[in-house]
């Protein structure tokens, strides 16, 4: 049998195969799927929000975390990515209308 | 109970159930005609239309569609009940497997029929016999009293919280479905002390939400399905405490199996369903042409009363299992038959004798049955009787 | 449950999560957030089998953080109306609050709506569940690798329409899923487009509001399956809409208007090209899409009253 010892035993697990740990596969790290990581130039990201709106991974975290720029403009809310869901697939960066945001490769 | 407190009721055992599921107070019903279970979904549409019942009726398009919105409403905390036949079982079969596996307290009525091709309208057991590994809980009840009744108790198995699984109470098409006799419904309110509502599953509810139905590697699966064998162990316990107060609460119970002059049998016919009357009559004239016979009916099927079974048994050499179904191909080819070789056959070492009979709703008498009991004296010492089934009946045989 | 008017409204919090299995770049998740955030946490989703429901209920793990249910594959509509059902009995009677509006949704792939789900997702309709259905349409069976359905469009290549000397990828046209839900007289059915999010997001609003049963079809570029590179998925979305291979509408008590105008389309050719799917497709093949696409849109143009989607600008 291949069964590992680790795993619950039948009487530990809920009848129907349900799960009540809600939204746990937020705690999956992704990041080995990754080729590329998206990195932000806060710089020049306009919180445009639409890296948010895109990502099919919830990995961009909308942050109240004010940011206040080279030219004194100040933000309310900061970018940031969750490199354990962010799965590297480049969408951030190609719909970003800034270009703040390249997709630099993972190291081997 | 006094006589005075009871009202007999004339109705078929369609009728009986529509009375049950209207004294348990379902909440959801899914409809969709097939004979000949419809007068079920039928009267209970008119106990809804008349106000004597509170449900929602979802007028779904197909049986597969009636089991799937079941388990939705399950899936929600509903009490809810459909009912079938024949190819609209077999045409569900894939969804019953998930509603056993999703461990949900579901309860439907099966007015038996044969199943195509060719079509036959008619009754015998294919259909129940095809879907007899989905993981249900499975009656066989042989009067409508006893379809009323079951019906009732089917809830408060089902919903146990050491069971939670779905409950079929299935009884033979036209011949019980069609055929009125007198019963005794219980009323709402002993149905509902025998079988409370209580939300004893895991449900959809946006204030403490699940995950249902979800997918499983080879390391999770196994275990899913043990729990499912041990719960079906657990159904036999509860539905033998479930006949003690079926007996406190409505006066009635019938036991696992019924047994009619099988304490000194020598011979002993095994049937389900509506034979019952007539094999008692059988086991009477049998015993009047010098055969000392008796009669067992298998009421609980699903899980299997191994144990009722077999103190029934001790004693009797020839045991005649009359199936009406075919397990083709199989030896012995009764489904039941082929059970009962390998729980039991050689524990007791008595001879089995494996009957086919009635397919189609060919008629089976009182004197068919008689002399199939009286040709059981044949198989007596015969070690490898079962291994071939007697298709009784046909022409030219 | 209000309609969004700029993406500022869009609700921050996350009730579908990541950390699921689908494919890098797959934007069946970017269109799941978004429906979910439209529902709120008031709501119960049903799934069919589908990538979505492999991906993102795969024991002992979900991404989802509202009550959700699958069943199988081709029976959502009909769980669905079991839980529509069941909501209105039990707060009838007291088992649940009756003060409390809770939201039906399905989430289903395109095999599991188009075909196997169609007759399931009749009745549901026919019968007038309140509830919004939402399918997600890559145009194939792509769960289980890229096999044809009824929502696969003309000449895309899929596994089992494979391109040879003889046949060019799949015959036939795609099934107008719309259509056939408005047949049934219900109050509101939409296409959506994840590249549009605003316009998908009212939709989703819209349907969830409606008096009786929704129906919102979204396009859902599949990288995997229509063999294009991660990044571009949205991109391509809009080139859909840019080139007019796909329409964004809503249809509103019967009447159908244009919520993503397109005044100067690009030729389909644009769309085709980034696309393994379509990279045996001869000019003249681009042709025949091409006035396929064109005569669709004068379709749409007369049941909006106007020149929605304008002609090819070259």
């Amino acid at each position: 049998m291949t069964s590992t010892t680790l795993a619950p035993r039948w009487h530990e697990m809920p009848p129907g195969a349900v799960v009540r740990e809600l939204g746990n596969s937020a705690s999956i790290d992704r990041s080995d799927w990754r080729l590329e990581r998206p990195v932000r130039d806060q710089e020049k990201c306009i919180r445009c929000r639409l890296c948010w709106i895109y990502c099919p991974d919830g990995a961009v975290l909308e942050l109240d975390k004010p940011y206040i720029n080279r030219n004194g403009r100040r933000y309310e809310v900061t970018y940031e990515f969750d490199y354990r869901l962010c799965k590297g697939c480049g969408i951030c960066a190609e719909e970003c209308t800034v270009k703040a945001i390249t997709m630099v490769p993972e190291a081997l | 109970m006094t006589l005075a407190s009871t009202r007999v009721k004339v109705a078929t055992a369609n009728e009986a159930a529509a009375e049950a599921v209207k004294d348990v107070d379902v909440d959801v019903v899914a409809i969709y005609p097939i004979t000949p279970q419809t007068t079920v979904v039928e009267k209970i549409a008119e106990f809804v239309a008349n106000g004597d019942l509170d449900a929602e009726l979802i007028y779904v398009e197909s049986e597969h569609s009636a089991m799937s919105a079941l388990i939705g409403a399950s899936a929600c905390g509903a009490r809810a009940f459909t009912s079938t036949s024949s190819q609209g079982l077999i045409y569900m079969h894939e969804v019953l497997h998930i509603a056993s596996g999703m461990r949900l307290p579901l309860v439907m009525c099966v007015a038996m029929r044969a199943l195509s091709a060719p079509i036959s309208i008619w009754n015998d057991h294919s259909d129940l016999m095809s879907v007899r590994d989905s993981g249900w809980v499975i009656y066989v009840a042989s009067s409508a009293q006893e379809v009323y009744d079951t019906t009732v108790m089917a809830y408060r198995l089902a919903e146990d919280p050491e069971v939670l699984l779905p409950v079929m109470v299935a009884y033979d098409g036209f011949i019980a479905s069609h055929t009125a006799e007198p019963f005794e419904p219980a009323g709402r309110e002993r149905a509902l002390e025998l079988s409370p509502k209580r939300r004893t599953w895991s449900r959809l509810d946006p204030d403490s939400p699940i995950t249902m139905g979800t997918i499983t590697s080879p390391e999770y699966y196994y275990e899913f399905k043990y729990q499912q064998v041990v719960a079906m162990e657990k159904a036999l316990e509860k539905a033998r405490e479930l006949e003690r107060a079926a007996q406190r609460v409505l006066g009635r119970s019938y036991g696992l199996i019924e047994t009619y002059k099988i304490e000194d049998a020598d011979v002993a016919l095994l049937v389900m369903g509506s034979y019952w009357d007539n094999a008692r009559l059988a086991v009477d004239e049998a015993r009047r042409r010098g055969t000392r016979a008796g009669a067992l009916r298998l009421r609980l099927y699903r899980p299997f009363p191994l144990e009722e079974l077999e103190r029934a048994l001790r004693g009797v050499s020839v045991l005649g299992v009359v199936d009406r179904a075919i397990s083709y191909g199989a030896r012995p080819s009764g489904p039941i038959a082929l059970e009962i070789a390998a729980s039991i056959g050689r524990r007791l070492d008595l001879s089995l004798v494996s009957i086919v009979a009635g397919l189609g709703q060919r008629t089976v008498t009182v004197e068919d049955l008689t002399e199939l009991a009286v040709s059981l004296e044949n198989a007596r010492g015969a070690r490898d009787a079962h291994l071939v089934t007697r298709f009784y009946g046909v022409r030219g045989l | 449950m209000k309609v969004p008017e700029s993406v500022r409204d869009i609700p921050r919090e996350e009730l579908f999560v990541g950390g699921h299995g689908l494919c890098a770049g797959c934007v069946a998740g970017t269109i799941a957030r978004h429906l979910v955030k439209m529902a709120g946490p008031n709501t119960i989703v049903v799934s069919s089998t589908s990538c979505v429901e492999v991906s993102t209920a795969f024991y002992p793990y979900t991404s989802w953080r509202v009550p959700w249910i699958h069943v199988a594959f081709e029976n959502a509509a009909a769980v669905a109306s079991g839980i529509e059902s069941a909501l209105k009995v039990l707060a009838r009677k007291g088992a649940i609050d009756p003060s409390r509006r809770i939201n039906v949704v399905v989430y289903a792939g395109d095999g599991g709506t188009f075909d196997i789900g169609l007759q399931a997702l009749s009745g549901m309709l026919e019968r007038g569940h309140k509830v919004t259905y939402v399918v997600y349409d890559n145009e194939a069976y792509m769960n289980t690798g890229i096999q044809r359905s009824g929502a696969t469009p003309p000449m895309a290549w899929t596994s089992t329409t494979p391109v040879g000397s003889k046949v060019r990828g799949k015959e036939g046209r795609k099934k107008d899923i719309v259509a056939i839900a408005l047949a049934h007289g219900i109050p509101y059915a939409a296409t959506a487009n994840p590249a549009y999010p605003l316009d998908m997001d009212a939709k989703f609003v819209r349907g969830l509001s409606a008096p009786g049963p929704s129906l919102v079809h979204v396009l859902m570029p599949c990288t995997t399956g229509w063999r294009f590179e991660p990044r571009i998925g949205i991109k391509l979305a809009r080139l859909a809409v840019e080139t007019g291979m796909w329409i964004n509408y809503e249809v509103v008590e019967g009447r159908l208007r244009v919520t993503t105008k397109v005044p100067k389309r690009k030729p389909v050719e644009e769309y085709l090209r980034l696309q393994g799917r379509f990279s045996h497709l001869t000019p003249e093949e681009i042709r025949e899409i091409q006035n396929t696409v064109d005569r669709e849109v004068d379709r749409i143009n007369a049941l909006a009253g106007e020149i929605a989607i304008g002609p090819v600008a070259r």
